[in-house]
């Protein structure tokens, strides 16, 4: 280290002419440099570090305890012809297309909806997001009893009186996913429309002034003027949303098990599956690299169109 | 601070109580025995266990069945923080933490009591055995091939109660035209597949079966025997239709208040007909191998013991395998969960008509292997996989063949 330090010190000097005592960069805010190595370091060995270990054993035989037996594409090629995990990426994508449009277009029409200086504000708000305080096993149990044909919300409809009422999702295997969704959406409701409520009541009063004074209908105002403002807010809950729907795993085993017959599963539950139910960690590691490259696939071109060509003001 | 203060001195008592009662060793117990039979079964093993006066068992049940608690189990093991003993059903579910020398060699225990001599089948010793060291207690054996018939259901509809497959099935319609559902049966995936192999067992015979099953031969299973397998598969799934439940033990509960006829399921269902006081022969009956072919298969349940760093632990650990296995707790404990007991030299006055059954078939010799014995979890899970789907949508039996036999066919 040391001896680097010299001839780094010992090169520039004769070519740029900098005064002598010009700290070197390295050493610039030093202290604060210190404080951030155990945060690096924890980011290299865990968050890449365990990811590259994840995908050099894809490759592997890994039974119930992970081993150096290479096979090449085998685990990907398995992967790909298991009916299971097609499903489970159609599940996903259905699931995560709908959430996310449905989270985010509810959330906002909450969040203005609270935004008109209505009474009792604080009541709907607690109401809204009392259900993200629930976890998912627990949001997962009550709709799964709410959705059960004999006890739920059909059998209370049926002794109303409507006795042709039908309203199962959860038993069949074209409509369970929309199951999840509705237990999905109203967990996740609430969130998006406080994130969204606390963007609102960040836009200047002047500009609602100023759009009143030119005669702009408010729904206007909202869709022109105050949804491009608040392009931050929506980021912040579209990276939430997805993060969410991507992890998609306790709600399903709480809510259907993967069943009725494997149509509800998704891929993080085939990963648990394969790596502890069939004791195949290699067959989940190669799902779970699958994920981390659908991941990285989508948020590569955003990432480039969000933050690279131009620096954002 | 006070609460600081306060916190302190509860660590320090705590430490005081642990230090008095050295010697003295806390089992934690993992297992996945949670329906009204299986926990009172399971409070057997704890009763006798505190009778000893040094050990306590510190239950740790996990609801949700094998396929829930295993993985718990298992990343608890991985992890670093192992219970002190832990319930798997006896086969190759083990086989690699075996292999890995993560779990305690009890062979000194079964030297000393001589379980090679006394275990019966020997199969169940031979399941815990990897290179002549012994990793588990076999506790009891346990058969999938039952079929089990609400008696009144029958007599109601002035139907004699069925003697075979082909009876239930024939009868079914006016069963379900009474209201009822035919076949109760849950939705968690291994209820499928293991009624599916119930019926492969019944209606093939016992060499396809072990074709399949043992030395996976997939052009036994695009034979005729498995192809009238799966039309009889396809058949019962129309008779299980309207049974919307989970739990294999809320499917049983259908058949005990008689809103469902029967059930195929192993032998565990009995605990629930005693804890629901219905009497075997009289309340309900029981069909082993459907009425058709009468084998049971030997599986169960066996007892791991992870490695601890600690002597005392690993003492208890042994008193408490050579316990299991005693006569006399394997009496109460079989007579609670309606299962046979692993040795022959025990006296089942009690046991009820079923299980004299099953005693007699056991004795006669008619078994098999259990499918956890011949298959690779990974193997199973995609069975489990394939029968879920199967029975819960409307696949072609030919298509659900055509898929068996590429799993089987790729089985290790």
């Amino acid at each position: 280290m040391a001896v680097t330090d010299q001839a780094q010190t010992a090169v520039p000097r004769p070519a740029t002419g900098a005064p002598a005592r010009r700290p070197l960069r390295v050493f610039r805010n030093l202290a604060s440099k210190i404080a951030a190595i155990p945060m690096v370091l924890t980011a290299l060995v865990i968050f890449v570090g365990c990811t590259l270990w994840t995908v050099v054993y894809s490759f592997t035989r890994s039974g119930m305890l992970p081993r150096l037996q290479f096979v090449g594409l085998d685990q990907y090629e398995r992967l790909w012809s298991t009916p299971k995990w097609l499903v489970s990426i159609q599940n996903l994508a259905i699931y995560g297309i709908c959430a996310m449009v449905l989270t985010l277009v509810l959330g906002f029409l909450l969040a203005a909806l609270l935004d008109r200086k209505i009474r009792g504000e604080d009541v709907f708000r607690t109401i809204i997001l009392y259900p993200f305080a629930l976890s998912f096993i627990v949001t997962g149990l009550v709709w799964q009893w709410l959705l059960n044909p004999d006890y739920g919300i059909q059998n209370v409809v049926r002794s109303l009186g409507w006795e042709s009422f039908e309203f199962n999702p959860l038993y069949n295997p074209d409509l369970v996913i929309f199951g999840l969704l509705i237990a999905g959406i109203w967990h996740g409701t609430g969130l998006s429309m406080c994130i969204m409520l606390a963007g609102l009541r960040g836009i200047d009063e002047d500009i609602w002034k100023a759009s009143r004074v030119e005669g702009i209908p408010t729904w206007k105002t909202y869709l022109f003027v105050i949804i491009p403002m608040m392009r931050p807010v929506f980021v912040t809950c579209l990276v939430l949303i997805a993060s969410g729907i991507i992890k998609l795993y306790d709600l399903v085993v709480a809510q259907t098990g993967g069943g009725p017959g494997g149509s509800s599963e998704v891929p993080a539950k085939y990963v648990m599956d394969s790596m502890f139910g069939a004791q195949n960690l290699g067959q989940g590691f190669a799902a779970s690299s699958m994920m981390l490259l659908s991941v990285i696939i989508i948020l590569i071109p955003w990432a480039y169109l969000e933050y690279g060509g131009k620096k954002r003001v | 601070m006070k609460l600081t203060t306060s916190l302190l001195g509860a660590t320090a008592l705590c430490a005081a109580v642990a230090g008095t009662t050295a010697g003295a060793v806390e089992l934690e117990v993992s297992h996945w025995w949670t329906s009204g039979g299986e926990a009172n079964a399971v409070s057997k093993f704890a009763e006798a266990l505190n009778a000893t006066g040094t050990h306590t068992w510190v239950d740790n049940a996990i609801a949700g069945g094998g396929d829930t608690a295993r993985p718990i189990m298992i990343s608890r093991i991985l992890g670093g923080d192992p219970m002190d003993a832990f319930q798997f059903n006896h086969g190759r579910q083990a086989e690699e933490l075996m292999e890995a020398g993560l779990l305690l060699d009890l062979t000194d225990v079964a030297e000393a009591e001589g379980w090679k001599d006394l275990v019966n089948p020997p199969s169940l010793l031979d399941a815990c055995t990897i290179e002549g060291r012994v990793y588990c207690a076999p506790v009891n054996i346990h058969s999938w091939q039952w079929m089990w018939l609400n008696n009144k259901v029958y007599t109601d509809l002035g139907l004699t109660v069925p003697t075979t497959w082909q009876e239930f099935v024939d009868t079914a319609d006016e069963v379900r035209a009474a209201g009822k559902i035919p076949l109760a049966l849950g939705g968690q995936p291994w209820q499928s597949s293991g009624a599916f192999q119930v019926m492969a067992i019944a209606l093939a015979g016992k060499e396809p079966w072990l074709a399949v099953y043992q030395d996976h031969d997939e052009s036994v299973v695009n034979g005729p025997e498995f192809t009238a397998v799966f039309e009889a598969a396809a058949q019962a799934r129309e008779l299980a239709r309207g049974s919307n439940v989970q739990e294999w033990q809320q499917a049983t509960n259908l058949v005990i208040t008689g809103e469902a006829a029967g059930q195929i399921m192993g032998d565990w269902a009995q605990g629930d007909f005693a804890m629901a006081n219905m009497v075997a022969g009289q309340d309900y009956t029981c069909l082993p191998g459907l009425g058709v072919n009468e084998i049971i298969s030997t599986g169960g349940d066996a007892f791991y013991f992870p490695k601890q760093d600690d002597p005392e632990v690993e003492a208890a650990q042994k008193e408490l395998a050579s316990l299991l296995v005693s006569p006399d707790v394997q009496v109460s404990f079989n007579l609670a969960k309606g299962s046979l007991p692993v040795r022959g030299d025990v006296d089942l006055a009690d046991a009820n008509d079923c299980m004299k059954k099953g005693l007699e078939i056991l004795a006669a010799g008619n078994t098999v292997p259990d499918t956890n014995m011949l298959v690779t979890p990974d193997t199973s899970q995609q069975i489990n996989d394939l029968m879920t789907e199967f029975w819960a949508t409307d696949m072609s039996a030919t298509d659900a063949q055509a898929r068996f036999a590429e799993i089987i066919a790729n089985a290790e």
